[in-house]
């Protein structure tokens, strides 16, 4: 998996910078621990985002230019899986993945797939709702002046998410955020799993921070808490960058 | 990333140690189609279009444990398991949940192994058919741990029953794990035992993992019951203290901590990963590795008390406790 590859290749650095800084506060990781905590919460949440994403988008996008009866009611159903607690939709995942469950024989248990399907059932309802308001607040007459101008109904789209770029954006960030900051679904799922000698497997750093917490050490919980932080403003800075650089461009 | 559950099937390399149980496995015409230890290279192809062709033994495959938080968080198992990986080529992922958790994602299939610390659940789990092959470990034991002005007055005790009558008459904080651990259940047989019903305000159920409680413990003043294991390796970051030694220090005998480990039953699950798990069980009760276990210290204090090798044989490890054939009772 190149992509897999290309995710971990950053935290090598991201471990060599984090070790240093660990223990100035007495604090001590093995080596290459926090660097695979961070590939494994890269990986599993970046993958969800982008397959959520190309559901999202384009079904807001459809919401959002339909008009059809119950459009209101799909609207609230959207909005409520935004409250979706991350516990509950661990169980029906685990319960799917599990060895007795519908998915069973595909042996998903304790993986990054089954995080990552856990994930992208969080992640989906916050990307549609924010993306389904940006398109919803897009100005008709941008609408209508595609169609005037012989616009099909793809073209119609297009105008419309180049209208609603921004909301989009905002709204693949909520579901990063919400991707990678929950903890409950990814420790039910993926068992926190890490091999002998300290290397992830199915561990993430929220997992890492709630196991830390959980043997009280809690100076370790908030250096972890400190990079996942680090992390998210790195990742919302990269897609705000690159947003500005889309529109320049 | 990948895993091979079902693709064990020549098990050459482990054949050793598995003929000594293989003959006792169900034979459900799933994986089970193996004598152990024949030696020949028969490919069975019942994977399912899986082409998972191992021809040698169980490398690369996965061996999924379910385990307890406290023997987890002592960092026990990281430290013996590269052993095991290195000599079978595998790898074990060690999942920490609480001893019923362990026992429930096992009873669904999910693990191949479980190792806890709850013989009535361990019990249980084998009448229920779903563990086989259950031996007994290693111990420590529980203490009751409280701050050192020690307002109930426990210190010195000798019954940990009345110390627990003396916390609750005296209405003193009580932490509880209150979350279906082995470390709970002990706490909630203690209570029985003692003939005193947790309530009230002084009673505070966490649902939280044993380091978690101890920091509550900590913070609010308060008792708690804990293993041994635990409350060492967590001993400098908290001023609580023992007030009622466990057995190995003399304590009460009620205060031991005794780990099992258990096989899934491949004539219930049949993904299970049988043969690895075996192998397992026989590396992690040899001689060697118990002696590693031994060795495996905290704050320079031993945590674990390997039990599984003695001369003596001891029958009641292998079945649901007080079991015998002539009762009829199974």
């Amino acid at each position: 998996m190149p992509f897999e590859a290309t995710v971990q290749s950053v935290p090598a650095l991201l471990d060599a910078a984090a070790g240093p800084a660990a223990s100035l506060l007495g604090v001590s990781f093995r080596d290459g621990y926090v660097g695979s905590i961070i590939a494994v919460s890269l990986y599993v949440s970046l993958t969800a985002v982008a397959l959520s994403t190309l559901v999202s988008v384009p079904a807001a996008v459809a919401i959002g230019l339909a008009e059809f009866p119950g459009k209101g009611f799909v609207k609230s159903v959207v909005n409520t899986g935004m409250g979706f607690p991350s516990v509950v939709v661990g169980l029906v995942v685990l319960f799917a993945v599990s060895n007795q469950g519908p998915l069973g024989s595909l042996e998903l248990i304790f993986t990054r797939e089954a995080m990552i399907m856990s994930q992208f059932v969080l992640a989906t309802p916050p990307i549609t709702a924010i993306s389904l308001a940006a398109v919803s607040g897009v100005d008709d007459g941008v609408r209508d002046a595609a169609r005037v101008l012989g616009g099909t109904r793809v073209d119609v789209a297009l105008v419309v998410i180049k209208e609603a770029r921004y909301g989009i954006a905002t709204a693949v960030l909520a579901g990063f955020g919400r991707a990678i900051s929950e903890v409950g679904s990814v420790l039910i799922v993926g068992g926190n799993i890490t091999s002998a000698d300290g290397i992830s497997k199915t561990r993430t750093l929220t997992t890492a921070i709630q196991l830390e917490a959980r043997q009280g050490q809690y100076e370790t919980a908030m250096v972890l808490g400190a990079v996942l932080v680090a992390l998210v403003l790195t990742v919302n800075a990269i897609v705000v960058r690159f947003g500005d650089r889309g529109v320049a461009g | 990333m990948t895993i091979h559950r079902r693709g064990f099937v020549a098990a050459l390399g482990t054949g050793a140690v598995v003929s000594t149980a293989g003959c006792s496995s169900g034979d459900t015409g799933g994986d089970g189609d193996q004598s152990a230890g024949s030696g020949s290279d028969e490919t069975d192809d019942e994977t399912g279009g899986e082409s998972t062709d191992e021809s040698v033994g169980v490398a690369g495959e996965t061996l999924t444990l379910t385990t307890t938080t406290s023997t987890y968080d002592t960092g026990l198992l990281d430290a013996i398991h590269t052993d095991f990986e290195e000599m079978y080529g595998v790898t074990v992922d060690a999942v920490a949940q609480g001893t019923g958790a362990a026992l429930e994602t096992a009873r669904n299939g999910d693990s191949d192994i479980v190792m806890v610390h709850a013989r009535g659940l361990e019990d249980e789990f084998m009448r229920n058919g779903y563990g086989v092959n259950r031996r007994d470990l290693m111990f420590n034991d529980f203490v009751i741990v409280g701050p050192e002005d020690d307002p109930a007055g426990i210190q010195g005790t000798s019954s940990a029953t009345d110390a627990l009558t003396a916390i609750a008459d005296a209405g003193e904080p009580f932490v509880s794990r209150g979350d279906n651990s082995g470390t709970h259940t002990k706490e909630l047989n203690l209570w029985e035992a003692a003939g005193t019903d947790p309530g009230g305000d002084w009673y505070q159920e966490t649902g939280s993992g044993m380091g978690e409680a101890l920091n509550i413990a900590n913070q609010q003043g308060a008792y708690t019951l804990s293993d041994r294991g635990t409350f060492i390796s967590q001993r400098s970051e908290i001023d609580l203290t023992i007030l009622v030694q466990g057995p190995i220090e003399d304590g009460p005998e009620i205060l031991a901590n005794p780990y099992g480990i258990m096989a899934v039953n491949p004539g219930v699950h049949d993904n299970a990963n049988y043969d690895l798990a075996m192998a397992y069980i026989g590396w992690i009760t040899s001689p060697a590795v118990q002696e590693a276990i031994s060795e495996y210290t905290a704050n320079g204090e031993q945590l674990f008390f390997p039990e599984a090798v003695s001369a003596d044989p001891d029958f009641q490890q292998y079945v649901p406790e007080g079991w015998s054939s002539e009762s009829g009772d199974a």
